[in-house]
Order: C-alpha cells, then structure tokens, then sequence
C-alpha cells in the first residue's frame, strides 16, 4: 500500500510543471501562428527566389561592337551608363503573353520554343514575303546596341540589345510610296502562351510605326541581348526596339508585318486609349494619367533619376515630331 | 476566455501582425525583393494595409456568427496594425518613389485620382488610431465612439478603391479585396435590416377582437 500512494504522488503534477506545459503550448501556438503568417505572406506576395532558369539561349556569331572611341558619337547607338545585370533584364518582364507578373514571366517562358519562326511581310511592298527566321538574320550582320528603355510604369534599364536597323528588312521589300504606317503582330497561340488563355488584353497583340520612325537608324529589329539569342521573355525569337519610346512599343515574338496606308490599331492604345498613346515617345513633361513620368526607377540603382525628352534620343529624333503638339499626339 | 488566455491572444496577434514587416525587411537585407525592390515594397505594404483592414472588419461578423464574444477584444491591434502598415505604405511611397521630395508628393496627391482614395482612407484611419484607447473610449463616451469608428468602413472602401485604380489592366487581385469587402459590408446590412424588422413572433396570433 504504501508503494502504491507513492506512486499516485508521483502522478500528480505540480503546479510549476503544469504552468511550464501551458507556456510550452502557447509558444508552440505562438510559432505555429507566426510560420503560418509567413507562408501565407509569401504566398501573396511572391519574391524573387526561384524565377526561372538562367539564360543558356545560343550564342550570337561575329556581332558587330561600336569601338569605344565611337560611344560618344552621335548616332546613339550605345550609352555612357553602366549596363542592367542580365539576371534583371531576363527576370523582371512586362509579357502578358506569359503572364501578367513581371517576375513570373521568365518561369511561365521557360519552354517556349521558337521552331520553324516565319516572319511575314506584305501590304503596301514591292516583294511581299515569308521570311524563315534565318533568312532575316541574314539580311544584315547583327550590331550591338546598347539602349536605355523606358518602361512606361516609370523604371528604365540599360540594355545591350542585337539586332539592325527595321529599314534594312524593309528596304528588302521595297516599300511602295502609299506606305505610311508598319503595322506589326506578336504570335497568337495560347497552348504556347498561356497568358493569352485570359483575355486581360485583345489578343494579339498590336503595335505599329509611322513610316519615318520605322525607318529610322536608331528603331532596332532585335534579335538578342548581351550577345546571346533572346531569352523566351525579351521576346524571342524577334522584337522590337524603339528606345524613344516607352517600352509597350517594342513588340515581341513578332511574326507578322504589314505596310500600310492608315495608321494601325494598337493593342495599349485600344485598351485605354486616355492612357497609352500611338506615339508613346518617353517625355517627361507629359504625364501618364495616374502617374507622374518626370523620373523613374533604373533597376539596381538606389534612388530615382530624371526622365530624359525622347529617352535621351532627341538630338537623334527630335525632328520627326518638330511642329507636333505631344500633349495631343503623346 | 480567461484574462490570461486573452492576454496570449492579443499577444498572438502582435507577434503574427508583425512577421510580414519582418520578412519584408529580412528580404530586403538579402536582396530578395527581386529586380524592382522599391515598388515591391510599396505595394505589399499597400496589401498589408487592406489585408489588416478586411480582418478588422471581420472581427464583429465571426463575434455574431460564431458566438465568440471574446474575439472583439482583438480589434484594436488590428486596426492599429492597418493604421501602421499604411502609414508604412505612405512613407515608402514618399522616400522610395518621390525620393523624398514633399513638393512633388504634394503634386502626386493633388493630381492623382487614385491617390485621392488612398489618402482619405489614411486621414479617416488616424483619428481611429487616436481614439483607440481605453482613456478615449470613455472620454467619448460608448455611443459617439461607435459612431465615429464607423469611419473605418470609408477607409476601407476608399483602400480597395485606390488599389483597383492604381493597378494597370489584371484586376485580378484588387477584385479579391472587393469581394470581400462586399461580403463584410453585406452581412452588416442584412444584420441592420434584420434588427430593425425582427421577425414578429406574435404576428400569426390573431387578434382578440376589440
């Protein structure tokens, strides 16, 4: 019997353990909240870990390089400031083809694949054609140009593009003198660019050039960046690159150009047509309607800068707007 | 509920409110925010604010539906901690974006539609976040301290607001934050319209005749 009280005794617990199991608990409770919180914060709001893999698009052969002694010319096609890292310019993309987060779309590009491209060119030409993506890259040697681009949401990067001049592809073709405007189109397959499942935007999507900007030196037929053919989400396997103008007109993953005679639809401009302008050339004087475009965010850079007339290009460009009001025409 | 168990409770909701600023921050210290930073963390300071707004407004509805009367003594830390992100949101918005310049967040103010929403909805939270204290709420006395919290509904609605104005073409997300809102402004009206015609147990009796 007395074994037995013993051990009954024993059972019992004492306050101060019961106290500490009852901390224990509500640490655990505490933790358990705190980790939860966490998951379902990151969920939420997605950071930039796993975006994708890195660039391993083919190299680019015998791409023509400006010498240094010519950055300071006057043809703006390189510029004297430093240059956005690779990682950013492959990993923070406006493509609503892929999806409509910036940092999604490298992951949602990844297996995008670029086969067999054909680029047709028709309208108002001489020799209308299909190109087989090979075929245009052998119009002209591929340069090396290094841009500011603009976005219009305010932030700007500097990148190395490839390419050369549209005017060389559109000279092939030989314009007839009734062609005012180029009118370009992007790819429309949504079993390959499942962001056009959702109709957030008309596909496909649109963009178009007066014929002066379209033949002008500076407005690049992309075919790559940092000496490497164009990742997925830069719009592989061929863009555009107007760099002064904002962003959305530099058409991606194009297979369709046509010259005409009136000015084409484009695709921002027909969905917030207050907003986003056909010109859409980067001026800090004229706002966005809710937005501020004096300055912007050069990504990697701390701080912000001041937005350049024309991107920095109005010594190149200016005089294809002399005369025009850019508060009406913007 | 115990008072210490509220304590943990509240305790709970302080350690919880704060892991979000904690990871923004440790995110940052290891170049996490990805290639944008700035605009990463103005705009999930933004979402914290209507996160902690909608929870705020949810804490009578669960009171009512689920019976759980203690649950109201966690409002205020969920109002403070909506206050508190958006004046997070606020500042970032002024040193991040407007480089700290008071002139041109000024101009942004005035001429920003969506911004008019954004900073009503500021304004109207800072006398609640004033008042929320237990010195305040007798001071005001019950029935006019209700009837000015009620100013947390403008916030709220002006909050969703100025985040479907501001988000360029996928509503996606800002019409989450409406939904919900909907469904907590919602259930508060059935609840008004049902208190002011309760259903008359006696009306099927008749009337002894006069």
């Amino acid at each position: 019997m007395k074994n037995e009280n013993k051990i009954l005794a024993r059972e019992v617990t004492p306050p101060s353990v019961y106290f500490n199991r009852r901390n224990f608990i509500r640490a655990g409770v505490l933790a358990a909240g705190a980790v939860a919180t966490g998951v379902v914060y990151r969920k939420l709001n997605p950071i930039g870990v796993d975006t994708g893999p890195p660039v391993q698009t083919a190299k680019i052969a015998d791409v023509q390089k400006l010498a240094v002694t010519q950055t300071n010319d006057a043809s703006g096609f390189t510029v004297n400031e430093p240059e956005t890292s690779l990682a950013d310019i492959t990993h923070y993309n406006n493509f609503y083809e892929f999806s409509t987060g910036k940092e999604e779309v490298a992951r949602a590009a990844a297996n995008f694949k670029t086969d067999g491209w054909t680029v047709s060119i028709d309208g108002l030409v001489n020799k209308p054609k299909t190109f087989a993506l090979d075929d245009i890259l052998k119009i002209a040697p591929p340069e090396e140009r290094i841009y500011r681009m603009r976005c219009v949401e305010a932030w700007s990067m500097v990148i190395p593009w490839v390419g050369f001049s549209l005017s060389k592809l559109l000279n092939a073709v030989e314009p007839l003198s009734g062609a005012k405007y180029v009118a370009f189109q992007t790819l429309l397959d949504p079993t390959r660019m499942p962001g056009q499942r959702s109709d957030v935007l008309d596909w496909p999507y649109v963009e178009g050039l007066r014929m002066d900007e379209a033949m002008h030196p500076l407005t690049l037929l992309t075919s790559g960046l940092y000496g490497r053919a164009l990742p997925p989400q830069d719009g592989a396997p061929i863009r555009m690159v107007i760099p002064w103008k904002y962003g959305f007109k530099g058409i991606k993953s194009i297979v369709k150009i046509r010259l005409v005679a009136d000015q084409p639809r484009t695709t921002w401009s027909s969905y917030a047509p207050n907003e986003y302008g056909f010109y859409a050339n980067v001026n800090p004087h004229v706002d966005h309607p809710r937005w501020s475009q004096a300055t912007e965010q050069r990504i990697g850079e701390p701080g912000r800068r001041p937005t350049l007339m024309f991107n920095g290009y109005e010594e190149q460009v200016g005089h294809l707007y002399a005369g025009m009001d850019l508060r009406k025409y913007f | 509920m115990k008072e210490g168990d509220i304590r943990f409770a509240k305790l709970f909701v302080l350690v919880c409110g704060a892991v979000p600023l904690a990871l923004l921050v440790w995110d940052q210290a290891h170049n996490q925010l990805g290639a944008n930073p700035q605009n990463f963390i103005i705009l999930t300071t933004g979402m914290m604010t209507l996160i902690f707004l909608m929870l705020t407004m949810a804490v009578t509805p669960v009171r009512k539906i689920f019976g759980l009367n203690w649950v109201i003594q966690l409002r205020r830390m969920l109002g403070l901690y909506a206050f508190f992100y958006g004046c997070l949101h606020f500042f970032c918005f002024y040193s991040l974006d407007r480089a700290f310049s008071i002139s041109s967040t000024l101009h942004e103010i005035v001429a920003r539609k969506y911004v008019w929403f954004g900073i009503t909805a500021l304004l109207v939270m800072t006398p609640l976040a004033v008042t929320s204290t237990n010195a305040m709420i007798k001071r005001l006395g019950g029935k006019r301290w209700r009837a000015l919290h009620r100013l947390a509904y403008v916030a709220a609605v002006g909050g969703v607001i100025h985040y479907y104005m501001q988000v360029k073409a996928d509503t996606r997300q800002p019409l989450v934050f409406i939904a919900l809102l909907t469904v907590l402004l919602g259930w508060r009206l059935v609840n008004y319209w049902r208190n002011r015609n309760p259903v008359p147990a006696a009306a099927s009796k008749p009337k002894p005749a006069a």
